[in-house]
């Protein structure tokens, strides 16, 4: 990235504006989750899907209408990734041999076709992957709370947890707004999000810390703001190596991984925003002074150096 | 500042990258298309002749074969494609016959130097291979009561051997059993009885009316022992089916308290492997009930082909499937099929008991099946789906003793030769100690896996090549270096996830892809620190050791928290996520590795050990 002036730029400057337009996409997030819902997949929901290879474009509306006269309820026909593929959802779950049975229907209407795979799922074993997720999500926040509490200080550990569960949400409100599939591979990129961002929040974290014990004079304000200045073209370059891949998985990675992609995507650049905004902000609202950093939290193995110099085995290597 | 790595710790590094470029190597040699020959029963062996017959079969049909090899239990054919192993499979199991299975398999092709190391490629998950995945859940309540059923035989037996007279036993809740008497006396009698000899229950008196009553309730460890005991068995007997489907490495794996994942890779014809894995059947054989038996003592079924005709049976089971050792389907004298049963001693010794003295009696063989049915209903005004148990029984047939029954006796009255031989092979494979549902279930197609291969490994090579460029633009001499490090950290990935022959998914891929854009991390945040020493006027050698350590704390700090969430990721997870998580934990460990050690060696042994008055880093402070 382009290097920046000598004057830091005043990003504390902005946190107002910051917080609002935080606040407001979170609120509209949660009112989205609220009103639209989750789109769930079937892991979740339980339910049958046949996805079908046709060797001409398939005629959507033919086996709409085919299904409907064989007598078949609350099932969507859509594209899945080429024109030729087809993937039929049905919200029927406890007769396991369906897929063959719709299979056999279009069939018989004389289309080319091939099964390429189907997928059942008993609807407990959806809802009981609902919970667990969900508690999943909750134990890693709480995991994150304990140990950057431990490993910094109490003020961070808030101040880290805060801006995962404002990433976590913000995708799951882009999730509900425009109703792409919540599955399983979706869950898993929601904590690779945790993961990233925290990576990037306790980055920017470890450096306020070294410059509040480092520099002996100036406000949180202006030490926030320089370490935020001096890390920021990390940030913006390991967030700009991330975003590549993600893309090329995005668009090379097949249909099965497109919402795992999207999911990071969005997740990566909510991400960045809130390691600088969020979590730097939590740490102005809650008064973070050079006292709580002062007496060093307990150090990792054969870390007695402390402060900011390397530890002392560090410097043999 | 010289910046010089001891020798032991450059030696220590280069070991690991030769370790880690060995284990890596099989990856590169690609598995082989294969049909896999087996007998159908342990004992069938396949020779050389049986392999001939099958090689002369594929050349009749013009399909190229690479190589094949016999081994001691089965022969493997090597193909050259897809489409070439789906179109063998049913003309080399027409040539060889019935007495053979014939599996679609892939064979690692890994050099034999290699194979010696124990080096072999990584497993491809199903989504890369196609094949099918089910996910199974035992029934425990039912597993309970049966339980109790077969406790609550025994128990009334030895009260009926001790002249305790008791009025009925009745199964609650799967839990209890409650038996009532007439008085105190033989209550107090059955309670000594029931204390002594079975320690399973936790006894408690009660009065209800003019009957006494004593609940026999199975204790929490006991209902733990069952449960276990259930899951266990059928994993064992799942196991067993599994091996009569003749396929190649198939996965049979516990998870959580009672529910089994079965993974047949190549398998495309579900049908057949639904039916023989979920088929729950079960016998049981119990007597008829005598004319002036009590009803609390009798059950009515129906025969499983004349739903009109009934009989009336013992509750009391004398022997189950679980107590057989062999079957095999045979012809009786007028060419019906008929299955001929050993039962194993515990068995044998129930049936002889119970026939020795029921001559002239009948006894019924009575067949088992559970299934799940599901049907829609309103519930609170909402239609929901509801799934349903359903048990069926049925006799089906109903012979009178003529002599004391022993270890064997045969079966009659079974529908057809199918019916005859699936009901052989069931109760050889040995009977579910309780019956399980399909929850579910997943097919691959083969065309479906390799686009998926091809689809993961376009987005790791685009991914990773974005990233090189990147690096290079940005830093210049260290962004080589560091892409240096990226490539051996892919290997180290590649070669930890071969050792661990962790199987590789789509969502594994898309964890390699990730940790290839976020291993460089480490770099980016080493390479700035040393920018910025540079830029306050730090010397080069001491701008790198002090970039490299003050960069250290960070790095740790920031992997190890995100170690956390994928080792949450992977204990929570299930499938997909699972793979996921592997990936991502392992390529935390290797980037953090190549990230702070393999690239500070290269940066060593580049600018170590003399005098630079500039470094290749990017950026203007470079030139200061």
């Amino acid at each position: 990235m382009a290097d920046m002036e000598k004057q830091p730029f005043d990003f504390m400057g902005l946190r107002k504006i910051a917080s609002v337009i935080s606040i407001a996409l979170i609120i509209a997030s949660i009112a989205l989750l609220a009103v639209r819902g989750l789109n769930f997949g079937m892991d979740f929901t339980g339910g049958t899907s046949v996805e079908l290879e046709y060797t001409q474009a398939a005629d959507l509306d033919g086996i709409r209408n085919t299904l409907e006269q064989s007598g078949y309820e609350q099932f969507s026909v859509q594209n899945f990734g080429a024109d030729t593929t087809v993937l039929i959802r049905l919200a029927e779950a406890g007769n396991d041999t369906l897929a063959r049975e719709v299979t056999g229907v279009l069939e018989q209407t004389g289309a080319e076709l091939e099964l390429v795979s189907s997928e059942f799922v008993g609807s407990q074993v959806g809802e009981q992957l609902k919970e667990d997720s969900g508690l999943g999500l909750l134990i890693a926040l709480a995991v994150v709370l304990i140990y950057v509490g431990m490993r910094f200080q109490f003020k961070f550990g808030i101040a880290s947890v805060i801006p995962l569960a404002h990433d976590v949400i913000i995708v799951l409100g882009v999730f509900a707004l425009f109703q792409w599939t919540f599955d399983l591979t979706v869950l898993a990129a929601l904590l690779a999000v945790i993961g990233y961002s925290l990576n990037d929040t306790i980055v920017v974290a470890d450096r306020i810390r070294e410059n509040f014990r480092k520099m002996r004079v100036g406000e949180p304000w202006d030490i926030i703001n320089e370490s935020i200045h001096q890390t920021i073209t990390r940030t913006i370059n390991t967030s700009g190596t991330t975003l590549v891949v993600l893309l090329a998985l995005y668009f090379f990675g097949g249909e099965a991984i497109n919402n795992f992609a999207l999911a990071l995507i969005i997740g990566v650049i909510v991400g960045t925003y809130s390691s600088i905004y969020v979590s730097a902000n939590m740490l102005m609202v809650m008064g973070v002074t050079r006292e709580d950093l002062m007496v060093p939290a307990k150090e990792g193995t054969g870390e007695q150096a402390g402060e900011e110099e390397p530890p002392e085995w560090l410097n043999r290597m | 500042m010289l910046n010089k790595f001891p020798l032991w710790k450059n030696l220590i590094i280069v070991f690991a990258l030769v370790i880690g470029f060995i284990y890596a190597l099989p990856n590169f040699f690609p598995d082989d298309y294969a049909i896999q020959i087996t007998g159908a029963r342990g004992a069938t062996e396949v020779n050389q002749q049986v392999l001939d017959r099958a090689l002369a079969e594929l050349d009749e049909r013009g399909i190229e074969v690479k190589s094949s090899s016999l081994e001691d239990r089965d022969a493997l054919i090597r193909l050259t494609s897809s489409d070439d192993q789906l179109r063998a499979r049913p003309a080399v199991q027409n040539a060889v016959g019935e007495r053979y299975l014939v599996a679609l398999n892939m064979a690692p092709s890994t050099p034999e130097w290699l194979q010696s190391l124990g080096a072999g490629p990584m497993k491809l998950g199903l989504d890369l291979r196609g094949g099918v995945h089910f996910l199974l859940e035992v029934d425990m309540e039912t597993a309970l009561e049966q339980r109790l059923e077969a406790l609550s035989g025994q128990i009334k037996r030895e009260l009926r051997e001790e002249r305790v007279r008791y009025r009925g036993g009745d199964i609650e809740d799967s839990r209890n059993i409650v038996l009532s008497f007439r008085d105190e006396e033989s209550r107090s009698e059955a309670f000594s009885l029931v204390r002594d000899q079975y320690n399973e229950f936790l006894l408690d008196e009660s009065r209800e009316g003019d009957e006494y009553l004593l609940t026999l309730t199975l204790s929490e460890q006991e209902i733990k022992n069952i449960q276990d005991y259930a899951l266990e068995q059928n994993l064992t007997t799942i196991r067993n089916r599994v091996n009569e489907l003749g396929v190649a490495e198939p996965l049979v794996q516990q998870q959580g308290a009672d529910r089994i994942i079965v993974e047949l890779p190549g398998v495309q014809d579900t049908a057949q492997a639904k039916r023989v894995l979920g088929a729950t059947a079960n016998l049981e054989f119990r007597m008829e009930a005598r004319q002036d038996a009590p009803s609390s003592e009798t059950e009515v079924y129906p025969f499983r082909d004349e739903p009109n005709r009934t009989a009336r049976l013992e509750t009391e089971i004398i022997a189950t499937g679980n107590n057989v050792a062999n079957a095999q389907q045979a012809f009786d004298e007028n060419g019906q099929p008929q299955v001929n049963i050993t039962m194993d001693s515990v068995g044998g010794d129930q049936m002889n008991r119970a026939t020795r003295n029921a001559i002239g009696r009948r006894m019924a063989v009575l067949f088992i099946e559970y299934r799940t049915e599901t049907s829609t209903e309103e519930v609170n005004g909402e239609l929901q789906e509801v799934e349903e148990r359903v048990v069926e029984k049925g006799i089906i047939s109903l012979a009178t003793v003529q002599s004391a029954l022993g270890g064997s006796f045969r079966i009659t009255g079974l529908d057809s030769i199918p019916e005859a031989s699936e009901l052989a092979l069931l109760l050889r494979a040995g009977a579910l100690a309780a019956p399980m549902y399909f929850v579910q279930e997943r097919t691959i197609g083969p065309s479906l896996g390799q686009k998926n291969i091809d689809a993961g490994f376009m987005s790791v090579v685009f991914g990773f090549s974005l990233v090189l460029l990147y690096m290079l633009v940005f830093y210049r001499g260290f962004g080589l270096i560091a892409n240096v490090a990226l490539t051996l950290n892919l290997m180290l990935l590649v070669a930890c996830m071969s050792i661990l022959s962790a199987t590789l998914t789509l969502p594994g891929i898309a964890g390699i892809v990730l940790t290839v854009g976020m291993a460089v991390d480490a770099n980016v945040l080493i390479f700035e620190r040393i920018k910025e020493e540079l830029k306050a006027g730090v010397p080069p050698q001491l701008a790198i050791n002090s970039g490299y350590g003050r960069a250290f704390v960070s790095i740790v700090d920031a992997n190890i928290t995100t170690l956390l969430v994928a080792v949450i990721l992977f204990a929570m997870g299930s499938g997909p996520v699972k793979g996921f998580a592997v990936t991502l934990c392992i390529g935390i460990l290797t980037s953090m590795f190549s990230g702070l050690l393999v690239s500070r060696s290269i940066v060593n042994l580049v600018y170590g050990g003399r005098r630079i008055e500039k470094l290749s880093i990017g950026g203007k402070q470079a030139n200061g």
